[in-house]
């Protein structure tokens, strides 16, 4: 009577792993990507001007080693051409490896008042985590920073950090997504969970995060779907186009 | 004066031997022990075994990363988890342990118990961080995926092993899920002068308390990490939960009594308790947190677990205040066999709490080896789980094997208790 038992136990524990089935599409669902938080400057652009220059701000992960062009900055630019035909979309890179928030707002200061984009995208949260900064000092400087960049008339959404299963033990990222959650709502500006977004490719078995590999062509793929699901998200938050833009193609 | 010695020397070892739980009809009034000088209970409260033994194995879930099972744990429903839970019930038990050995034999060898106390948690977290190497140097020998160049960054500090160990010797360098045995420590090293006070002066004790908890909030201190950083647990204002928990051993939950039985503050707690509970909700439905009037959300965020925020203290405040309302001292409920395991685990907590950590990363390693699937998840929580009460069933076993040895009895019983359960 036991064996059985076991065996079916066991069963059940390999089709939860086979059940990681990988379909073709990166799918978000709505709850992860739109909120009531509106990026009016974006759309002002958009409306008046035709044009949207957008600043991305971020550590090693807003890059990608291999081929130009495959990281989510470039991505993004493509996918919002795309789905905004009559406007001119720039996206320019400041990115550099190991930036705590506080290092990253030094550089903002100059980059916002002299290229003045319509939006700012913040990627930040993995390289305090790693740092061990006190989560709240992480949590208030970023409020004052996208404070200040608001009031100089530049729309901001927040990158949170990658899902790493690998180095969950090692990277305590848990108190600093907090932390930009906190400072979104405060400052009632979109969140872009990247974190969550991830989680939830990883427990639909849209993306294996735990096997290793050294080819590009997973990590290309992931890229391409961040780009893309944060085109939807900055469309949907500037109400720039019809309610139901999927990130599916 | 004497009375209540020998009460405290009789009453002490019979709390743990195999034979049963003892009859907790015998102790006492405490009113009597209490009148002279502040003097601690004569009988373990089991409810502190049984909370702890359930903080342990909450604290276990919670540190598997991505565990479904997470779902069930206190921090998901309030502002306060069972780190709170566990360094209330250490302080507690810490008081009441040595509280014992300080009125009987004096404050010197009940310190040198304590500080001994202190080293073999030491050497318990050493020996933690040895098995997180290992699994540390596993990662960073097998796995690569160039979407991550980042995230192993966190590994460089492999490159200088001479520096990590150091410090992590130093307990400055603690790894993630690592940082509650060295707060242990420091609060063990301190404890000495403060139950001295707590002795004779329990509520000057008590205030001294308070006061450093306000001034590491009101000057930011708290000890430095390494790399940078400071200690996710800061010490300065954590205390102030480990001191009350001796508080309440010396006597304060006594003098508590009457607010603690007081309909109001049963109101008062459950409100907040549901307060706690909807503001919670707003974390895992974000739609939700338009309700949240904005005035509210920045007075109360951000929930700062770092320095113990006033929040999570109230909340589990709140929540010893139903604990105590629903589950008296004498329910005879707390002998049925179903509450064994979790107070075993709570008798045990040393051990059992370095087992969880290391189970912890077992199961981690294991997820990522073989599946993360929920299957997984629920199968690698309740087998945890099970190892937990199994180590903990073997040590209650060794110490009635012990026990039955009449010539050792008395003095390693009584060595080992204090010692061992703290």
């Amino acid at each position: 009577m036991r064996a059985p038992a076991i065996a079916l136990f066991i069963t059940c524990l390999l089709a939860g792993g086979a059940a990681a089935q990988r379909p073709d599409t990166c799918d978000v669902p709505g709850y992860l990507l739109f909120d009531d938080n509106e990026l009016s400057r974006v759309a002002t652009a958009v409306k008046e001007k035709q044009q949207l220059d957008i600043a991305i701000i971020g550590t090693g992960s807003s890059t990608l080693a291999g081929p130009e062009g495959k990281a989510y900055p470039a991505r993004l630019e493509a996918a919002l051409n795309a789905q905004l035909p009559n406007v001119a979309v720039h996206v320019t890179v400041h990115a550099a490896p190991r930036q705590t928030a506080a290092k990253m707002w030094e550089d903002l200061q100059k980059i916002v008042s002299e290229q003045k984009p319509a939006l700012l995208v913040w990627q930040t949260g993995t390289v305090d985590a790693m740092r061990g900064i006190e989560p709240d000092e992480f949590g208030s400087i970023l409020n004052t920073a996208v404070e200040k960049i608001q009031a100089a008339g530049t729309d901001v959404v927040l990158m949170n950090m990658q899902y790493s299963p690998r180095t969950e033990t090692m990277i305590a990222v848990g108190p600093y997504a907090e932390n930009m959650r906190w400072v979104s709502q405060q400052r009632k500006i979109p969140l872009f969970d990247r974190l969550g977004i991830m989680r939830h490719w990883s427990d639909t078995g849209v993306f294996d995060f735990y096997t290793p590999t050294k080819a590009f062509g997973v990590a290309q793929k992931v890229h391409e779907c961040i780009g893309r699901a944060l085109a939807t998200q900055i469309i949907d938050a500037a109400q720039l186009g019809p309610m139901t833009a999927k990130v599916a193609q | 004066m004497n009375r209540v010695r020998q009460q405290l020397a009789t009453a002490e070892p019979a709390a743990f031997t195999e034979s049963g739980p003892p009859s907790l009809a015998e102790s006492p009034p405490a009113g009597k022990v209490a009148s002279i000088p502040p003097a601690p209970p004569s009988k373990r409260d089991l409810r502190l075994d049984l909370f702890r033994g359930l903080a342990l194995w909450l604290i276990f879930l919670d540190h598997i990363p991505t565990n479904i099972v997470s779902w069930i744990t206190i921090r998901n429903y309030g502002f306060s988890d069972a780190t709170e839970i566990f360094i209330f019930i250490s302080g507690f038990t810490a008081a009441f342990v040595y509280g014992n050995a300080m009125n009987e034999r004096g404050f010197l060898v009940a310190g040198a118990r304590i500080l001994r106390r202190a080293w073999q948690i030491y050497v318990a977290h050493v020996f933690l961080f040895a098995i997180y190497m290992a699994e540390i140097a596993y990662v960073a020998s097998s796995f690569e995926n160039p979407l991550y160049a980042e995230e192993m960054g966190a590994l460089d500090f492999l490159k200088q092993p001479d520096v990590t160990i150091i410090q992590a010797l130093l307990l400055k360098f603690k790894p993630v899920n690592m940082d509650v045995l060295p707060l242990y420590i420091v609060l063990l090293l301190l404890f000495p002068p403060i139950l001295w006070l707590l002795l004779r002066r329990p509520t000057l004790a008590l205030s001294a308390s308070v006061v450093l908890y306000a001034a590491s909030w009101e000057f930011g201190w708290n000890l430095q990490a390494y790399p940078s950083g400071t200690w996710l647990f800061n010490p300065f204002a954590w205390q102030l939960l480990f001191v009350f928990g001796a508080w309440c051993a010396m006597g304060g939950a006594e003098r508590l009594s009457g607010v603690l039985r007081s309909r109001i503050t049963l109101a008062v707690a459950v409100a907040y308790l549901v307060f706690a509970f909807l503001i919670t909700m707003t974390w895992h439905v974000p739609v939700l947190g338009q309700f949240v009037p904005e005035r509210l959300a920045s007075l109360i965020y951000p929930i700062d677990k770092t320095n113990l925020d006033v929040l999570r203290f109230a909340h589990f405040l709140a929540l010893g205040v139903l604990i105590v309302w629903f589950i008296p001292r004498h329910w005879s409920g707390l002998q049925w066999p179903i509450f064994r395991p979790a107070i075993w685990c709570g008798q045990h907590s040393l051990e059992i709490f370095c087992l969880g950590v290391f189970l912890a990363f077992a199961a981690h390693f294991i997820m990522g080896e073989i599946s993360a699937g929920v299957l997984m998840q629920v199968a690698v929580s309740i087998a945890g789980v099970a190892i937990m009460i199994a180590a903990a069933g073997l040590l209650v076993w060794y110490k009635s094997i012990e026990g039955r040895n009449p010539g050792s009895r008395t003095k390693s019983t009584d060595a080992d208790l204090a010692g061992g359960e703290a």
